[in-house]
C-alpha cells in the first residue's frame, strides 16, 4: 500500500510556526523516490533542530549510500520545535520526513544518529509523535526497527529500553548489510516476525540488540553480570570500520538547504580516526586507526561537491586536520585551483604543533579570512600532561605570534574545565596564557586591537577512554573555577589586556547530566523518560534545558534502586568494576586503557603511533585493521584556476 | 562589467523561504551555473547582488526583482536559462535584461497582491473591504524584533476588489504574469494540494489589492489586520498571498512593467 504525504495536513500549520522553511524539505540534491518502487525503507533522524541536523555528515553519507541502491529508499527527519509539536498534536499530524513528508511509522527502519546524549529526549518526542510505542518491548512487526548510531551508540544502555538495536562505528557498510537482511526476511515472508529479524541482525556480531542481553546487579548497586539471554547471539558486539575512504567518496552531492544552517559550507572528510591519544577524547579513541583519504580523492570530491552545491567554503574535516600527511600540498594546490573563484577553505580543528602559518595563508587566499582556532585544552603544562595534549606554551606563543604578524586579528583558544586531578591553579593558568598571547601578538603585529577569545567547555568522562574511570567534577567546583578565571583575566594591572580577551563558557550543570547519560546503564532510561514526560525537549539548548527537571527525575527514579546522579557521575570507578559497555567492543584493550589512566595520574605522556612504534592499544589486531596514511606524492589536476567568479565554467555562457 | 536585472517568482512551498534564504539560494545557484560573478574587495568579499525589496516569509510572488553584476559579458537570455535550471523548482527566473539607464528600485511604486482566504465567504469579504475603503485611517499592530508597533495600513491601499474562485486559482489575473498558468510547479506544491479541503470551494474569498510601497511597508498581513480591525474579519485558516506585479502606478491604478525601460534600451 502506498504511503501518502502528510504535507496537506502540515501546510496550514506552517504559517503559525517560527522558521517554517525548515519543515518543507526541497533541499538541493535531496532524493524523493516512489514508495512502491522500493522494498527496504529507512527514515534517518538527527535528533536536533533542522539547522543543526541537516549539515551532519553521518546522516548525509548514509542517506546517499542508501538511496544509491535501487530498491532502497531513505528519507530524513529532524526534531520539530515545541511550537510545531504542539500544533501537530492538536491536529493529529504525525512525525514526518522532510523529503516525502511521509509518516515515520510507515518505514522499516528508523536510524537515529546520536553525536550527543542530550538528543535522547528528542528521540522520544519523535517516536511519540509518530505513534511508535516508546518501549521497544511494546512494538510489533508493523513498527519500524529503531536503530541508534553515532558516537553515543558506544554506550547505548541508557536508551536500551527505547531502541531495538545499535551499530557501533562506521555506518556505510552496516546500513547496506542491514538492508540486505531486511530484504531477504521480507522475501521469505517475514519468518519469525520481528524477533527473528532482530536475531538475524544480532548474529552478524555487528548489531547490538539490547533486549537480547540481561544485566544483573549486586545489592550495592554495581553491575554483577551482563550477557546474552538466548542462542545465536554473540557475547560481545564489535564496532565497524570502513578501511578505504577513497572507495567511499560520500557525500558526493552535499545537501544544500533553503534554510540557514549551523555550517554554511560543504565538508570533505580528509581522514577518519586519530591516534594523538588525547585522553579525554572519545572520538579519538573509538575511531582508530587513522585512515587517510588520498589527495586525489579529496580533490575530486571537492570539485564535484562545489559543482553540485555552489558553496563558497570547503571544510577539510577530520579530528585533527593539519595532521594529514599531505596537508601542505592539499591546501596549496587547492588554493591554486580555486584562485579567483572566491572559494574559501577551512580546517575546523587544528593543533598548535601541527600547524603553520603558511597553511593558514593558503586557506584564506581565495576566500574569507575568519579567526584562527587552536585547542590547548589545558591551561597548565601539568594538566596537559595528564590529558596527553602535548603542546607547550612556547609553541603556542610562537604560532600565534606568527599569525598576528601575518595580519590575522583574532585567535580563538579552546580549553576544558573539570579535568581529572585539576586544581584551581591549572585553570587560572588559562588567564596567564591568554594574556601572554595578547602581549606577544601586540609585539608581533605592532597593533593594540588584536583579540583572543577563550572558550571553555566542561569536561565529561566518556566510555571507551582512559578517563572512563574518573570522577566527574561537580558543577559547583567547575562554576567556582570559571568565576575565579574570569576575575584573573580582568585583574591585570594593564586593563587593556583583559579587554582584548573574550571569555565564553557555560555553567557546569548540563555537563553533569551529559555525564549521567554518557556513563549510565539501563537504569538511567527511566530518568530520561520521566524528564521527557515532564516536558524535557532539546536538552542541548540552554534555553530549553532544565537542570531541576533532571535532578528531580534522577532522585525519583534512581534512589529507590540504591544509586543516584552522583553515583553515576562524581564517583571514581575501580579497576574491577563491570562497566555498562564492557560487552561493546571498540577494539581498545581494557588493560591498555587502565594503564593509560594510571599514566595520566602520573602525568606521563603517550606518543602517536603514526610516527612512533605501536603501543598496543589493541584496536588494529582486534578489528583486523591498520593505519592507512600517505604521503602519496601525487598531484591534484587541474592545477590551473577553474573559473572566474565561480568554481564552475559553463560553456553555455562563454559561447559567442 | 555588466549589470543584469532579473525578474523571478517564489512559488509553492518555496514561499516559506525568508529573504535571506532566497539570497543564499541565488548566490549558490549563480556559482553552480558558472556565472562570472563580480565580488566586492576586502577581507570578506561578497558577490555584488542588489535586492529590490522582497516578499515576506510565507508570501508567494510572481514579481520579485534582483540585479547582479558580472565581470564578463553574457547573453541575458542564456543567463536566465542556466540560472533557472540551477535554482530549486519554485524559485523560477522569468526574465533577464541588461540594465539600462536609471535605477530599478525607484520604479517600484506599488504592488498588486492576490490574497486567498479559504473559509471566508466572498460576500463577507466584500463587506469588510467596503468598510476598509470607507475608513481614512486604520491602525494595525505589527510584531517586530523590537516589540509591537502601530502602523496606519489604510493610506497605502490604492485599490481593493473581491473576486470569487476556488482555492489555488492564483492565475486568474492577466495583468502582467502570463507565465503563471503554464509554468510547471511540482505536483505536491501547496497550490496543487490545496490549503484545507474541508472548506467548500465557493467559500473562498479572494482579495486583489494594490498597495503603495511606503515606509514602513504595508504587507498583505497588515491589510488583513486592517480588515480585522474595521470588520472583525477572522479567517479560520491562514491566508495565502501572492504578489502578482510590482511597478509604477499609472493613472487608472494599474502597474507598469519595471523592466520595460531596460528592454527598450537593449533594443535601441
Amino acid at each position: 500500500m502506498s504511503v501518502q504525504s502528510v504535507f496537506p495536513q502540515l501546510e496550514p500549520l506552517l504559517p503559525r510556526v517560527s522558521k517554517p522553511v525548515q519543515y518543507v524539505g526541497g533541499e538541493l540534491n535531496a532524493t524523493v523516490k516512489e514508495w512502491d518502487s522500493t522494498t527496504v525503507r529507512w527514515a534517518l533522524m538527527y535528533p536536533d533542530a533542522y539547522e543543526v541536523g541537516l549539515p551532519n555528515q553521518g546522516v548525509m553519507i548514509l542517506y546517499e549510500v542508501l538511496n544509491e541502491i535501487a530498491d532502497v529508499l531513505a528519507e530524513r527527519t529532524y526534531a520539530v520545535w515545541p511550537d510545531l509539536e504542539k500544533l501537530m498534536r492538536e491536529h493529529g499530524v504525525p512525525q514526518f520526513t522532510v523529503d516525502g513528508h511521509r509518516p515515520l511509522g510507515a518505514f522499516d527502519m528508523l536510524g537515529v544518529s546520536f553525536s550527543t546524549e542530550l538528543g535522547y529526549t528528542n528521540m522520544l518526542t519523535a517516536l511519540d509523535l509518530a505513534g511508535i510505542p516508546l518501549l521497544a518491548a511494546d512494538r510489533t512487526e508493523d513498527h519500524p526497527v529503531v536503530l541508534a548510531g553515532g558516537h553515543s551508540a558506544f554506550n547505548p544502555e541508557p536508551i536500551a529500553d527505547y531502541i531495538d538495536a545499535a551499530v557501533l562505528g562506521d555506518g556505510e557498510e552496516a546500513v547496506i548489510e542491514i538492508s540486505d537482511i531486511i530484504r531477504a526476511w521480507k522475501a521469505e515472508g517475514r519468518p519469525g516476525g520481528r524477533d527473528e529479524l532482530l536475531t538475524r541482525m544480532a548474529e552478524t556480531g555487528g548489531v547490538y540488540v539490547p533486549r537480547f542481553y540481561d544485566f544483573t546487579y549486586r545489592p550495592d548497586g554495581h553491575i554483577d553480570t551482563v550477557g546474552p539471554n538466548r542462542p545465536r547471539v554473540p557475547e560481545t558486539i564489535a564496532k565497524r570500520t570502513t578501511m578505504d575512504l577513497d572507495a567511499w567518496p560520500y557525500p558526493k552531492k552535499p545537501l544544500v538547504p533553503l534554510a540557514e544552517s549551523v555550517h554554511e559550507r560543504m565538508s570533505v572528510e580528509i581522514f577518519r580516526g586519530c591516534t594523538r591519544g588525547c585522553r579525554f577524547c572519545q572520538a579519538g579513541m573509538i575511531t582508530r586507526p587513522v585512515r587517510e583519504r588520498s589527495i586525489e580523492g579529496i580533490g575530486a570530491m571537492i570539485q564535484t561537491g562545489l559543482e553540485a552545491s555552489g558553496f563558497e567554503e570547503v571544510g577539510l574535516l577530520s579530528l585533527s586536520s593539519a595532521d594529514h600527511s599531505e596537508i601542505g600540498e592539499i591546501t596549496k594546490q587547492l588554493a591554486d585551483r580555486y584562485e579567483g573563484t572566491n572559494t574559501g577553505l577551512s580546517l575546523p580543528s587544528t593543533r598548535v604543533d601541527a600547524f603553520n602559518i603558511d597553511l593558514a595563508n593558503e586557506l584564506s587566499r581565495n576566500g574569507r579570512r575568519s579567526g584562527l582556532t587552536f585547542a590547548p585544552e589545558g591551561g597548565s603544562e601539568r594538566i596537559r600532561k595528564v590529558i596527553n595534549k602535548m603542546v607547550s606554551e612556547e609553541d603556542l606563543i610562537k604560532t600565534v605570534s606568527a599569525a598576528y604578524a601575518q595580519g590575522w586579528r583574532q585567535v580563538k583558544l579552546y580549553f576544558m574545565c573539570g579535568l581529572p586531578t585539576e586544581t584551581d591553579d591549572d585553570v587560572l593558568q588559562i588567564a596567564e596564557m591568554a594574556k601572554n598571547v595578547i602581549r606577544a601578538g601586540r609585539v608581533a603585529s605592532g597593533r593594540k586591537d588584536i583579540r583572543c577569545t577563550v572558550s571553555i567547555g566542561g569536561f565529561v568522562p566518556k566510555p571507551h577512554t582512559p578517563f572512563q574511570w574518573a570522577a566527574q567534577c561537580d558543577p559547583d567546583t567547575v562554576d567556582s573555577r570559571l568565576r575565579k578565571l574570569r576575575e584573573a583575566v580582568n585583574s591585570d594591572r594593564d586593563r587593556s589586556i583583559g579587554r582584548n580577551i573574550g571569555m565564553r563558557y557555560h555553567d557546569g550543570k548540563p555537563s553533569i547530566i551529559e555525564g549521567l547519560l554518557s556513563r549510565g546503564d539501563r537504569r538511567v532510561g527511566r530518568v530520561i523518560e520521566a524528564v521527557w514526560r515532564a516536558g524535557g525537549r532539546f536538552d542541548g539548548w540552554s534555553e530549553h534545558f532544565s537542570y531541576e527537571r533532571w535532578t528531580t527525575a534522577a532522585a525519583a527514579e534512581l534512589e529507590p534502586l540504591g544509586v543516584s546522579l552522583d553515583w553515576f557521575t562524581t564517583r571514581e570507578r575501580t579497576e574491577e568494576e563491570v562497566l555498562p559497555w564492557d560487552h561493546l567492543d571498540s577494539g581498545l584493550e581494557k588493560n591498555w586503557l587502565w594503564d593509560d589512566w594510571q599514566d595520566a595520574l602520573d602525568e606521563r605522556e603517550q606518543d602517536d603511533c603514526r610516527w612512533t612504534p605501536c603501543f598496543d592499544c589493541g584496536v588494529c589486531p582486534a578489528m583486523g585493521t591498520d593505519i592507512e596514511i600517505g604521503p602519496t606524492g601525487r598531484k591534484l589536476l587541474p592545477i590551473s584556476p577553474v573559473g572566474v567568479g565561480s568554481p564552475v565554467r559553463n560553456p553555455v555562457l562563454s559561447a559567442p | 562589467m555588466q549589470k543584469i536585472r532579473l525578474r523571478y517568482a517564489k512559488r509553492g512551498r518555496l514561499r516559506f523561504t525568508s529573504h535571506r534564504d532566497v539570497a543564499r539560494a541565488f548566490e549558490r545557484a549563480l556559482r553552480r551555473a558558472g556565472v562570472p560573478m563580480a565580488y566586492s574587495q576586502g577581507f570578506n568579499p561578497h558577490p555584488k547582488i542588489s535586492w529590490i525589496g522582497a516578499a515576506p516569509t510565507g508570501v508567494a510572488s510572481e514579481a520579485e526583482y534582483v540585479e547582479v553584476s558580472l565581470v564578463e559579458r553574457v547573453d541575458p537570455a542564456r543567463l536566465a536559462q542556466v540560472l533557472d535550471a540551477a535554482l530549486a523548482p519554485g524559485l523560477d527566473v522569468l526574465e533577464a535584461v541588461e540594465a539600462g539607464p536609471g535605477g530599478l528600485a525607484e520604479r517600484m511604486e506599488a504592488s498588486d497582491w492576490h490574497i486567498e482566504l479559504p473559509g471566508v465567504a466572498p460576500a463577507d469579504l466584500r463587506g469588510a473591504v467596503e468598510q476598509l475603503l470607507a475608513t481614512e485611517h486604520v491602525e494595525v499592530e505589527r510584531l517586530t524584533k523590537d516589540g509591537r508597533r502601530l502602523i496606519d495600513a489604510r493610506p497605502a491601499v490604492v485599490r481593493a476588489v473581491v473576486l470569487e474562485g476556488p482555492v489555488g486559482s492564483s492565475a486568474e489575473d492577466g495583468s502582467g504574469s502570463p507565465e503563471t498558468e503554464d509554468t510547471p510547479i511540482d505536483d505536491d506544491a501547496p497550490s496543487r494540494v490545496g490549503v484545507d479541503m474541508s472548506y467548500p470551494e465557493r467559500s473562498c474569498g479572494i482579495l486583489r489589492v494594490v498597495v503603495r510601497q511606503t515606509t514602513p511597508a504595508v504587507r498583505p498581513d497588515d491589510v488583513l489586520s486592517a480588515l480585522r480591525v474595521v470588520a472583525a474579519l477572522e479567517p479560520p485558516v491562514p491566508a495565502k498571498a501572492t504578489r502578482l506585479a510590482q511597478g509604477r502606478l499609472d493613472d487608472d491604478g494599474g502597474l507598469s512593467d519595471p523592466l520595460a525601460l531596460d528592454r527598450q534600451a537593449g533594443l535601441g
